[in-house]
């Protein structure tokens, strides 16, 4: 069976791969492209752990096929911080210990980043919403949506 | 495995036809669960999304036509569609996560025909209509009649649906969906209900669907409910008689969610307060 050609954008970069049609967007990003800081956890778009966003939307790329990549905008954890520069989300869980184990930290951070570029004033509740997709067996997530709190109102100040 | 992303109906329609046991790709989030857990091994996936249309909501002859690609997310932010379905769009937004929603499609939750599907029993309460592509040409079916049992659809070989129309709002007239779940987020309805209703000037219920979900392998019509309301302000009476008819109109089971005699009663609460809500949203209540 040919693989599929497919021509796409990872963190602003242009990127081309092959893929067989059943692999998912995660496989690819982890086993073709060595992308290793999206997790997979479920496999089944239950956790969270796979966040990436396609054209500026939050999807599981577990739940999406490698080939339908093709001529769209992909961002996954590795674009998060400015080289050596960590985005505030990024500095801001570290500060707060808003992770353990961080298996589910870099869907958790992809994630959060999309909630605030959506709406940079979220209510505690707007964020236990948002984040209902994000599963975290360590924190009790109250770290969690706390460092996503501080980081919010961090960036409203300094906007 | 092959995937094909054809740039047209007729094209989608050829690949589908030419190959037995092909299944559609739009959102994947039921689809890519099916294929990882090996419960479906199809030869060719035929990816709609590259069809001119099938991203779109479009304005149509009063009503919305919403292409078989659009997903929860982009209903909720459309702001005619919610201004005048706001029971399918709430409907559609309780289906997963925010992950989810940024790919699950209403077309897809249809075609999934799970009996607890969370948007067909909004749809059937607003009267809403698939159009459906194939071999033979283009079909509507009213969305009622599309899922035949849990996991059964009435298209045929070579067919797929390429949108969802919703009738013209109409005045007087609002629409609400709650379901029932033991948490507050990320699970599968116990039950669910639908009702769109519309007001005469006075205020009294002129029509009413009332459409249950998660109580009978497909979605259940409540007839006798839309009897019960029909010519009435609605009241504390109106609302038991409500209560009462889908109560009884509930053919639930037993299963780990829940006992059929909890569903059948939770049926009843359910449509009271969704017909409060509904009624409110015909009276101007855009909360």
């Amino acid at each position: 069976m040919s693989r599929i050609h497919v021509t796409t954008t990872i963190n602003d970069d242009a990127t081309e791969f092959l893929c067989e049609a059943e692999a998912t967007l995660l496989d690819v990003l982890r086993d073709e492209l060595g992308l290793t800081g999206t997790k997979e956890g479920c496999g089944t778009g239950d956790c969270g752990a796979c966040s990436v966003t396609v054209d500026g939307r939050l999807v599981c790329s577990c739940l999406m096929l490698g080939a339908e990549a093709e001529g769209r905008e992909i961002a996954t954890i590795e674009g998060m911080a400015e080289g050596e520069d960590l985005h505030p989300l990024q500095k801001k869980f570290i500060e707060m210990a808003a992770l353990q184990c961080g298996i589910c930290t870099p869907g958790f951070l992809v994630a959060a980043k999309s909630l605030l570029e959506r709406n940079p004033d979220p209510t505690e509740e707007d964020v236990r919403y948002w984040l209902a997709g994000n599963l975290c067996r360590c924190t009790g997530y109250d770290k969690i949506i706390r460092a996503v709190l501080e980081t919010a109102a961090d960036m409203r100040r300094a906007s | 495995m092959r995937y094909e992303a054809p740039r047209s109906v007729e094209e989608a329609v050829t690949a589908l036809a030419g190959q037995t046991g092909a299944h559609v790709l739009a959102g994947g989030t039921d689809l890519l669960v099916k294929l990882r857990s090996e419960m479906i091994a199809p030869e060719l996936i035929v990816d709609i999304k590259r069809i001119a249309g099938m991203r779109e909501i479009t304005a149509e002859e009063g009503g919305w036509r919403i292409g078989a690609a659009v997903s929860g997310a982009e209903m909720g932010e459309h702001e005619g569609l919610c201004a005048d379905w706001p029971g399918v769009v709430e409907a559609a937004e309780l289906i997963g996560s925010t992950q989810v929603q940024g790919r699950a499609t209403i077309a897809g939750n249809l075609c999934n025909a799970s009996p607890a599907a969370d948007s067909v029993p909004a749809m059937v309460a607003a009267s809403a209509v698939a159009r459906i592509a194939g071999p033979e040409g283009t079909r509507d079916l009213a969305v009622i009649d599309v899922p035949q049992g849990p996991g059964k659809t009435a298209l045929g070989p070579g067919e797929f649906i390429t949108s969802i129309f919703l009738p013209p709002r109409g005045a007087r007239s609002g629409d609400a969906y709650l379901r029932f779940i033991p948490r507050t987020e990320m699970d599968i309805a116990v039950v669910g209900c639908g009702i769109s209703l519309s007001l005469d000037e006075a205020g009294r219920i002129s029509g009413a669907r009332v459409a249950l979900g998660a109580v009978g392998p497909k979605v259940i019509l409540v007839e006798a409910a839309a009897e019960a309301l029909k010519h009435r302000a609605l009241d504390a009476g109106a609302l038991d008689d409500l209560a009462t008819a889908c109560a009884r109109a509930a053919t639930p089971i037993d299963d780990k969610r829940g006992t059929a005699e909890f569903r059948r009663h939770v049926a009843g609460v359910l449509a009271r307060r969704v017909a409060v809500i509904a009624e409110a949203r015909a009276k101007g209540d855009t909360a």
